[in-house]
């Protein structure tokens, strides 16, 4: 049985920038325990010596020229922003 | 509306031959939506100026001679993961409920470029994860055959809509059977392609390995239709795999060809099945799986039998494990992916906020729904330090051993057979009260992704409630053409069997009497369902 | 402090490749602009775009692999390191945990202290963020994706610096290395190349590594080395205290000379990479290494030997000259215009120095052509002017590199050859300077410069010297 701490709740919180309410939290960790549970069923698998398959076929090298297709496409890139100032996007201050 | 009862060649045959134009067609489609909206909500957006204008367009193109292609003037729908430039995207979430893309979609391009009209952007499982279509932060939407039902999921606002002629087809997406799982549920047809045979440019990602765009539509002629209409090799996305070539992975790599013969995907659309060898993984059928639900898959295998083809049970082996291996995939990369939806460059920033970090917290917080936080939380944590190995790495191997095992089956046979889902659609608000068990009805689909095979939803009768039952038909990579060969024949050997009035057998799945084809059946049942004004029209 | 500490130092050096596109998508990595001007929905993590590796940057990371000594995987991938800030806009970065393009090289420094070996741990392929302004005003940062997608490599050492003599002939070696390939231009000031430290300290000769912090923020090479001192002092103190020194990343200030940790408790440091699914990987054979071998370029010390043997020139004007990548290309370049490496040369060590210093500029500023420089040096070979008049057009060349033949023409800057005209000046200068005359033919030899001057000045430096001095020679006597 997985029991997923306060702790690590918190600290997944601070790696996905989500903060859960008492409720959630607690959901949270259930949840989050009976999924393991139910995962650590790949623990009966043998994968001894089975090379991890990130992708599915074996395409590789595929390039682009470097030459330079786009132009200045500042509107469009700001056109979304919920806060937008001097053509950049507006965040809260990143330095103390 | 009589127009939303036909396949999209067929109106497209109609609009090419001068009998109705693509403004009829769209107008049709926008009063049927008028008129069932309010109870399905399949749609997010409604772009009903864009449709006309577009329709006006490309009836000149038509009548030009420019726009020659089989789906020109056909309006359709399109799943609201999928970018389209200047029409709001949400994925079916607040956090990006102002969304409006700067660009469309490749498959999109590429219907646009074929003359279809686009009409809105579909409901689904918000981020498309869900098996129900309720975790919409939109609103759920409603199965047209019965609106106390779900329509399952994550496109089930694309396979609603086409079940009730809210549209001639619609572009679903499939990361673990959110296009066959609510094909089925609606009884319609739909088609999750091998993974790179449509260009995920303009998909909002959710599990970058698993997900493909693909059609849901009323027949298999039509999927394949559409199919070859989206499916291109796209160098803006670096997974899509140039289907046109000749050898099999280039020596040097290069994105080599696969061998496979090109994308002319109707060309398979023969009967002839004399000779197909058909699996049935015996691992899908007994517990868990709905009496019903199985007879169909067995009928339907007779069908195909009394056609010539060779169908036995095997085992197929790893299936319990496909769908941990999955989640643990899916919510790693979901992790990942949903990581940009920050309050930053687009969709929902929190009102109020104290500071970077706080403002992502509030947005990220407010802005997904439980669900996504589900997955996203998991993911996380699956990747985090000192977790990695036991999880992420393990579920690429069980990926590995998976594809070895549809490797081993597809050297046995042509096509596997499989039920689409455990059961039926089940009531609204049944799903949700416990992730794990929606999880679980993913069970026939999900390795399907993991192996990056092609598969088709296909209409197979219905229970005892009158709800759709659907099978799968899988093929090989790249053997798109085997299996839609083998789902055309099938389909043509149900409405056979339909004329014949094989009364008995239908009995013992469906109320109803005998029907020419489920297609048709599937139109009379939702407008009964609605009680629309013009049900006497197609009630005949 | 009465133990002796060692330093052991090693760096994770960014450089920003020369590529014209950025690394997944097709925006121009161009310098200025408006912000966000050279963006597009890949390198701005807009929702359903995907990346597409430009190949320029596999070949250049494998050149640089190539000239420090590495070996080239074969088989690279992409991996995702995932971090929320908002210079990063899919708030992960694709970069390379797992499998990087180059591995276990090394490259050779000299100091005062004799030759070593600095290992080269890993060279990975990654892309840069965007730039962050912080508004005052508004109380708030603002982003700017254009730097956003440039593709980077880094090289990270193995531990093998001792101090900070070593870092900066390390980082030098580094930087004309690469400049020499075309891979970069290497500016630190410009943050085209970047380097972050890592210090431990030691008590000197234990075995065990001491605690390492890494340390940001460093755009000079003279800040590297206050950089170094100031931690290595830091760390010495705290371990004279009987302190530990904690792993944390540090940022240095070169205004107050210390380093300031930039922890945060909502920075875990936890990047959950994994393998990039929307980026195949990158196979690199045979034929394709071959490729990029075939294409390196002459490196510094094959440079060096050449143009001691084909232009016979000193080994040290040779060290001077291939110093900078730009300035050998230029004395290639003007050399083969015109014929004389040894003027070429000359021109380059004496008058381009000098006037680089004085405008503190480096050698890869030099804005000039080699045609103008060879043409100035035919000129002056030609006698079309003399060699005062040479220095003052060149400055020119040097700053608005000026086309010399025009500009002589249009200033009349030509030396006079016309006897007649010259004697009449002379007569008259002997006539205004009779005392001077009067010097000179009572043996004073001096008199004659002054003479010779005052010429030179009535002809505005156009004379022709030489002929100047027969003249007034031929003159006086009379």
């Amino acid at each position: 049985m997985h029991r997923i701490s306060d702790e690590t709740i918190d600290y997944v919180g601070i790696l996905a920038k989500l903060e859960l309410s008492p409720q959630e939290r607690e959901q949270a960790k259930q949840d989050m325990g009976k999924m393991l549970d139910y995962i650590d069923l790949l623990n009966e698998l043998d994968t001894e010596g089975v090379e991890p398959m990130s992708h599915i076929f074996p395409v590789n090298n595929v390039f682009r020229e470097d030459v330079v297709e786009n132009g200045d496409e500042h509107e469009k890139t700001l056109c979304n922003a919920p806060a937008r100032k001097d053509n950049s996007f507006m965040v809260p201050k990143t330095v103390e | 509306m009589e127009l939303m009862s036909l396949t999209a060649l067929e109106l497209g045959k109609k609009i090419k031959g001068g009998e109705v134009t693509a403004i009829d067609a769209v107008r049709d489609a926008l009063s049927a939506i008028e008129a069932k909206e309010e109870t399905l909500h399949s749609y997010i957006t409604v772009d009903r100026e864009g449709a006309l204008k577009k329709a006006e367009k490309t009836q000149r193109g038509i009548e030009a001679g420019e726009l020659t292609g089989p789906l020109a003037g056909v309006p359709a729908a399109v799943k609201d993961n999928i970018c389209t430039e200047g029409l709001r995207t949400t994925c079916a979430s607040k956090i990006l409920c102002n969304f409006v893309p700067t660009y469309t979609a490749e498959a999109v391009l590429n219907l646009e470029k074929a003359g279809v009209v686009v009409l809105g952007k579909t409901n689904m499982d918000e981020f498309a994860m869900g098996s129900t279509t309720e975790t919409s932060a939109f609103g759920l939407t409603r199965n047209p055959w019965n609106p106390e039902h779900v329509p399952g999921g994550s496109s089930g606002g694309s396979c609603g809509a086409v079940a009730a002629g809210e549209c001639s087809f619609a572009l679903g997406s499939d990361t673990g059977g959110s296009i066959r799982q609510p094909s089925a549920f609606c009884g319609v047809t739909g088609l999750k392609p091998t993974y790179g045979t449509v260009s995920r440019y303009g998909l909002i990602a959710y599990g970058s390995s698993l997900d493909q765009i693909g059609p849901v539509a009323r027949d298999v002629a039509d999927c394949a239709a559409i199919l070859e209409t989206i499916a291109s090799y796209d160098r803006k996305d670096s997974t899509s795999v140039n289907r046109a070539g000749v050898s099999l992975w280039g020596e040097e790599g290069s994105s080599g060809g696969t061998g496979a013969d090109g994308y002319d995907f109707t060309s398979a659309l023969t009967e002839d099945v004399k000779g197909l060898r058909v699996g049935i993984p015996r691992d899908y059928l007994g517990e868990g799986l709905d009496k019903e639900v199985e007879r169909a898959v067995f009928k339907a295998a007779k069908l195909l039998e009394n056609r010539g083809a060779l169908v036995e049970t095997f085992d197929l082996s790893l299936v319990s494990y496909a769908i941990p291996a999955y989640y643990v995939i899916a919510s790693a990369e979901a992790s990942s992916n949903l990581a940009r939806f920050d309050g930053v460059k687009y969709g929902y920033r929190a009102e109020e906020y104290e500071g970077l970090h706080n403002m992502y917290k509030k947005s990220r917080s407010q802005g997904f729904g439980p669900e996504v936080k589900r997955r996203i939380m998991l993911g996380s944590f699956v990747l985090s330090s000192g977790y990695y190995d036991a999880y992420y790495l393990k579920a690429l191997k069980t990926k590995a051993l998976i594809k070895k095992a549809f490797d081993r089956a597809f050297a046995a046979y042509d096509v596997i057979l499989a039920p689409a889902a455990p059961t039926t659609a089940p009531r609204i608000g049944e799903s949700l009260t416990d992730p794990l068990k929606m999880y679980l009805g993913d069970i026939y689909t999900i390795s399907v992704n993991l192996a990056g095979l092609p598969g088709i939803s296909v209409p197979c009768g219905l229970d005892s409630r009158g709800l759709p039952i659907g099978l799968q038909i899988l093929g090989d990579c790249f053997q798109e053409k085997k299996m839609l060969r083998a789902a055309y024949a099938l389909e043509k050997a149900q409405a056979a069997e339909g004329e014949t009035a094989d009364a008995q057998l239908e009995n013992s799945i469906s109320p109803d009497k005998p029907r020419k084809d489920f297609r048709m059946q599937s139109s009379r049942k939702c407008f009964q369902y609605m009680g629309l004004g013009r049900r006497d029209a197609v009630l005949e | 402090m009465s133990k002796q500490y060692e330093t052991v130092i090693g760096l994770e050096v960014h450089v920003e490749l020369a590529t014209k596109t950025k690394i997944f998508c097709g925006c121009s990595t161009a310098f200025g602009g408006e912000p966000n001007a050279h963006t597009c929905p890949v390198c701005t993590g807009m929702p359903g775009s995907l990346p597409v590796l430009n190949k320029k940057v596999v070949e250049y990371a494998v050149a640089v692999g190539l000239a420090t000594n590495c070996e080239i995987t074969r088989f690279c991938k992409f991996d995702r390191k995932n971090y929320f800030y908002p210079d990063n806009p899919q708030n992960y970065q694709i970069s390379q945990l797992y499998l990087p393009i180059c591995r276990n090289g090394g490259i050779e420094i000299e100091t005062v202290a004799g030759k070593k070996t600095v290992g080269i741990h890993e060279i990975h392929m990654e892309e840069d963020a965007g730039k962050l302004v912080h508004d005052e005003w508004d109380d708030c940062s603002l982003v700017d994706y254009n730097r956003s997608g440039v593709p980077l490599i880094e090289i990270v050492s193995e531990p093998d610096m001792r101090s900070a003599e070593e870092v900066i002939a390390y980082l030098d070696k580094l930087r004309l290395i690469i400049q020499y390939l075309g891979a970069s231009d290497c500016k630190l000031q410009e943050g085209s190349m970047r380097a972050d430290v890592n210090l431990s300290v030691r008590e000197a000769g234990a075995e065990k590594f001491g605690t390492r912090t890494e340390m940001k923020n460093l755009n000079s090479f003279k800040a590297i080395a206050r950089a170094i001192e100031g931690e290595r002092a830091r760390q010495i103190e705290l371990l004279e205290e009987g302190k530990a020194v904690v792993q944390e990343t540090r940022r240095w200030d070169d205004n107050k000379e210390y380093s300031y940790a930039m922890r945060s408790k909502e920075d875990a440091q936890d990047y959950r990479y994994f393998p990039e699914p929307d980026l195949p990987p990158v196979v690199i054979g045979e034929e394709w290494l071959a490729k990029i071998k075939s294409r390196q370029p002459e490196l510094r010390t094959e440079k060096l030997a050449r143009y001691k043997k084909e232009f016979d020139i000193p080994e040290y004007d040779a060290r001077i000259l291939t110093e900078s990548k730009h300035m050998a290309d230029l004395f290639e370049a003007a050399t083969a215009v015109c014929g004389k490496p040894k003027k070429v040369s000359n021109w380059l060590m004496v008058e381009t120095m000098r006037l680089l210093k004085e405008a503190e500029m480096e050698p890869e500023d030099i804005s000039f052509s080699p045609e103008n420089l060879a043409k100035l040096i035919s000129l002056t070979d030609a006698g079309t002017i003399n060699s005062t008049v040479a220095k003052e057009v060149f400055e020119h060349i040097f700053r608005e590199d000026t086309d010399p033949e025009k500009y002589v023409e249009e200033k009349g800057l030509k030396t006079v050859h016309d006897e007649g005209a010259l004697r009449t000046v002379i007569q008259k200068v002997m006539e205004e300077n009779p005392q001077s005359v009067e010097d000179y033919r009572n043996g004073k030899e001096k008199a004659l410069g002054f003479l010779v001057g005052q010429t030179m000045k009535a002809m505005k430096g156009k004379a022709n010297p030489g002929l100047v001095n027969q003249i007034l020679r031929e003159a006086l006597k009379a």
